[in-house]
């Protein structure tokens, strides 16, 4: 038998377990170490996200011509794009970055764990059991057919009656529960266990993202609970509940506000994190302080109560108030200013900045760029006007992607490698990083960025077939998606490989230019993550230009 | 700082920088903050499917009639009882006096269970003689479907409270809980509470407007 060793947190904590690797075992799947559980979170995401790419793989073939390719039979297809959705949204982007913020948010703080560990090992036990309920109509072939948002009449049970329907609500009901413990214990954690000197207003910009993003988690979350307890009480007793069938005095838009007053804060919650991430980097490898951080935190409250009051721009074409569709356009319209000032004080960190372009920074970079355009062309869809000629095109589809492939997706990548070296202590290969990165950014815009055209030329999303004038887009479309896919492997088999196979990696790894707590303390990081309580020393925060003394770290020294 | 592995029972306590209040009570509140949104949700709802041209909803008086108003209203003030008999278990407990706080908090219990006896007694007497006299006069059929699911959800909530206070309760008699676990009781107190105050909303919308 071979002895495990392991640095850090990863080594076994008991001298039996040492030698037993079931022991070992057993020590991560019940851990309850924040680190762990992190560790455990993403590699759980990481088999959805290919689960849920796979998905939209089989989706990207049948339309690569039009005419039946793959499946002879459309109502197999037409399953594709909600459970799609849901694997990416629900399994794969939030718990992902429920496992960044598990292990980066207490290193920062300066606290030894999360406030409640074993809540925390529970929030993410009930995640593989929710996906097994969701995904369960594959395993007795009734896969419900109304997309991820499930509109009643659609999804009541005259239209959907099968099983499968019933288990995929029911899954999203389990999903919910584990992300509202997360956002507890994480509120609980950022609020009340910071070390000395860490204020409120010393925060590294990711847990502040997290901080905001547990609100929205717990002010969301529920409404969609309960529209979905509504929904299955409809379809489990037709007879009593008619909440949204008009025969029995329903209301069937009723659904939809419930619906998108959860869906539309789960976009920020699926982003949030993200711009926190990216905030870390490129202050990291600009190698000056964020600019505009008091904004920068501020400006993410702002978007997260914006976020609140904009749901119905999903709702154009539903036949509600012309003056309320004007009202939710305005708004909808101002969510661009507090995401503009978070694209300029990204750009004005980097402006003068000594920049380095390692793999995490080019997908800062990346990212900012197109999201740039995703934000854009959300702009275009708030209007009523122009929504009402794109709602349920291939438009909404390409800007969907925008935003959370080019968005989410990217600064999930950038975050990865940036913490790489802390998580597993070995250094991804960086040569392959780079492949994967410009493998990724050019084969997202192959794949999405006709779909803008499509949409506008009125090819409609979710259909099984369209007419052949789309034939070369979706071609071209459909080519991209597979590199994409393809590009994924070889960053899941980098980070596999330099786990075991990597260089080991410093304490402060990135040209010891991290300046956060995690930065502070050893790669791997100990079970304990400080030997004694850490002290932070408050930055002070003013406009310095690059030239000037503190403007850039390195002259600071 | 306390230790992380799986054998120690308790998480780690508050940081240096806190807001000077436990991590569970943290805990709860965030956690209520939740709860009254999911309650919110259904809230929505019900006024959405109610407050429409010609909803055909019935008015309280007609559909529960004197009687039944004043049951509920009854059960409303057993509730509150209930909600102060969980303030006198702490200020017991923060005085030292546990076998107070015992008797307190069996009284609170009291209050939930009859609360419950009451809910299931109008429950029944409105699916057996009530509501389908109100569907044969054409009344709107999401009043008794509104109405199960707010209350059922609300008794469900109840429902837990009394369990949490029972397990609360044999702690206490097995000398777990004691005069020094203030905030064990506390963050029960709250949830109880917020149980109470859900009901005055509910009991408004559903019994009063
Ligand atoms: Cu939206």
């Amino acid at each position: 038998m071979t002895e495990i060793k392991a640095k850090g947190y990863l080594s076994p904590l008991t001298e039996e377990a040492k030698t037993n690797k079931w022991l070992y075992l057993k020590e991560w799947l019940c851990t309850t170490d924040a680190k762990r559980i992190g560790v455990l979170y993403l590699a759980f995401s990481a088999v959805m996200g290919l689960f849920g790419g796979i998905l939209s793989i089989l989706i990207r073939i049948e339309l690569a011509h039009h005419g039946p390719v793959l499946f002879a039979d459309p109502s197999l297809y037409n399953a594709l794009p909600g459970f799609h959705a849901t694997a990416m949204i629900f399994f794969f982007i939030i718990p992902a970055f429920t496992g960044a913020g598990n292990f980066v948010v207490p290193i920062q703080i300066g606290a030894p764990d999360m406030a409640f560990p074993r809540l925390n090992l529970a929030a993410f036990w009930i995640l593989p059991p929710a996906a097994l309920v969701t995904f369960f109509g594959f395993f007795i072939n009734s896969l419900p057919e109304f997309g991820w948002t499930g509109y009643p009449p659609l999804s009541n049970n005259v239209y959907s009656g099968m099983l499968g329907a019933d288990f995929w609500v029911l899954g999203l009901v389990l999903v919910g529960v584990s992300s509202t413990m997360a956002a507890v214990n994480f509120l609980a954690t950022i609020f009340n266990m910071r070390c000395k000197g860490m204020k409120l207003f010393q925060l590294p910009l990711f847990t502040w993202s997290i901080i905001v993003t547990s609100f929205l988690i717990l002010a969301a979350t529920p409404v969609l609970t309960s529209a979905l307890l509504m929904l299955t009480f409809e379809r489990m007793f037709p007879g009593v509940f008619h909440f949204f069938n008009p025969a029995g005095g329903g209301d069937p838009v009723l659904y939809q506000h419930l619906f998108w007053f959860y869906s539309h804060p789960a976009v920020y919650i699926m982003i949030l994190p993200g711009f926190g991430i990216i905030s870390s980097v490129v202050q990291t490898f600009s190698r000056k302080h964020i600019f505009g951080y008091v904004l920068m935190a501020w400006s993410m409250m702002a978007i997260a109560v914006l976020g609140f009051v904009v749901w119905a721009h999903h709702m154009y074409t539903t036949g509600i108030a012309l003056e309320v569709r004007v009202g939710f356009m305005f708004l909808t319209m101002l969510i661009a200013v507090p995401t503009g000032i978070k694209i300029f004080s990204w750009m004005a960190t980097m402006w003068g900045g000594s920049l380095k372009f390692d793999t995490p920074m080019l997908f800062a970079i990346g990212f900012i760029a197109m999201f740039t355009l995703g934000g854009l062309s959300g702009v275009v869809l708030a209007s009523v006007s122009v929504d009402i000629q794109l709602h349920d095109t291939y438009y909404v589809v390409a800007h969907i992607h925008y935003v959370l492939v080019a968005g989410s997706m990217l600064t999930l990548f950038a975050g990865l490698y940036y913490w790489y070296p802390k998580v597993s202590g070995k250094m991804y290969n960086e040569f392959w990083g780079r492949v994967h990165f410009w493998l990724t950014a050019i084969f997202l815009n192959v794949t999405f960025f006709l779909q803008h055209w499509m949409g506008v030329a009125g090819m409609p999303r979710r259909y099984y077939d369209y007419d052949p004038q789309f034939e070369w887009a979706n071609m071209i479309s459909s080519g991209g998606a597979v590199v994409l896919f393809l590009a994924q492997l070889i960053f899941v088999a980098n980070l596999v490989w330099s786990w075991k196979y990597g260089e080991d990696a410093e304490d402060n790894h990135w040209y010891g230019d991290g300046i956060h707590l995690e930065w502070m303390v050893p790669s791997p990081p100990d079970h304990h993550n400080f030997p004694e309580p850490p002290e932070w020393k408050p930055i002070i925060r003013q406009h310095v230009s690059a030239d000037q003394p503190g403007g850039l770290w390195h002259r600071q020294q | 700082m306390s230790a992380q592995d799986g054998s120690v029972m308790e998480g780690p306590g508050p940081g240096e920088e806190s807001l000077g209040v436990t991590n569970g009570k943290i805990g709860m509140w965030t956690f209520l903050v939740m709860d009254a949104m999911t309650f919110a949700g259904i809230l929505a709802g019900y006024a959405r499917l109610r407050w429409t041209p010609d909803s055909m909803w019935p008015f309280p008086i007609d559909a529960f009639g004197v009687i039944g108003i004043q049951l509920t209203a009854l059960n409303t003030f057993i509730l509150i009882c209930s909600s102060v008999a969980m303030v006198h278990v702490l200020a017991e407990q923060m005085r030292g006096n546990m076998d107070r706080a015992e008797k307190w908090l069996m009284a609170t219990i009291g209050g939930g269970l009859i609360f419950l006896g009451i809910q299931a007694f109008e429950w029944t007497h409105l699916i057996i003689d009530k509501f389908h006299l109100l569907m044969d006069a054409g009344y709107n059929q999401n009043f008794p479907a509104t109405f199960y699911l707010l209350t059922g959800f609300h008794g469900m909530h109840v429902a837990v409270g009394v369990i949490y206070n029972t397990i609360i309760l044999m702690a206490i008699r097995r000398g777990r809980v004691t005069k020094d676990h203030t905030s064990t009781v506390e963050i029960a107190g709250l949830y109880w509470h917020f149980v109470d105050l859900i009901w005055i909303l509910v009991f408004t919308f559903v019994y009063l407007i």
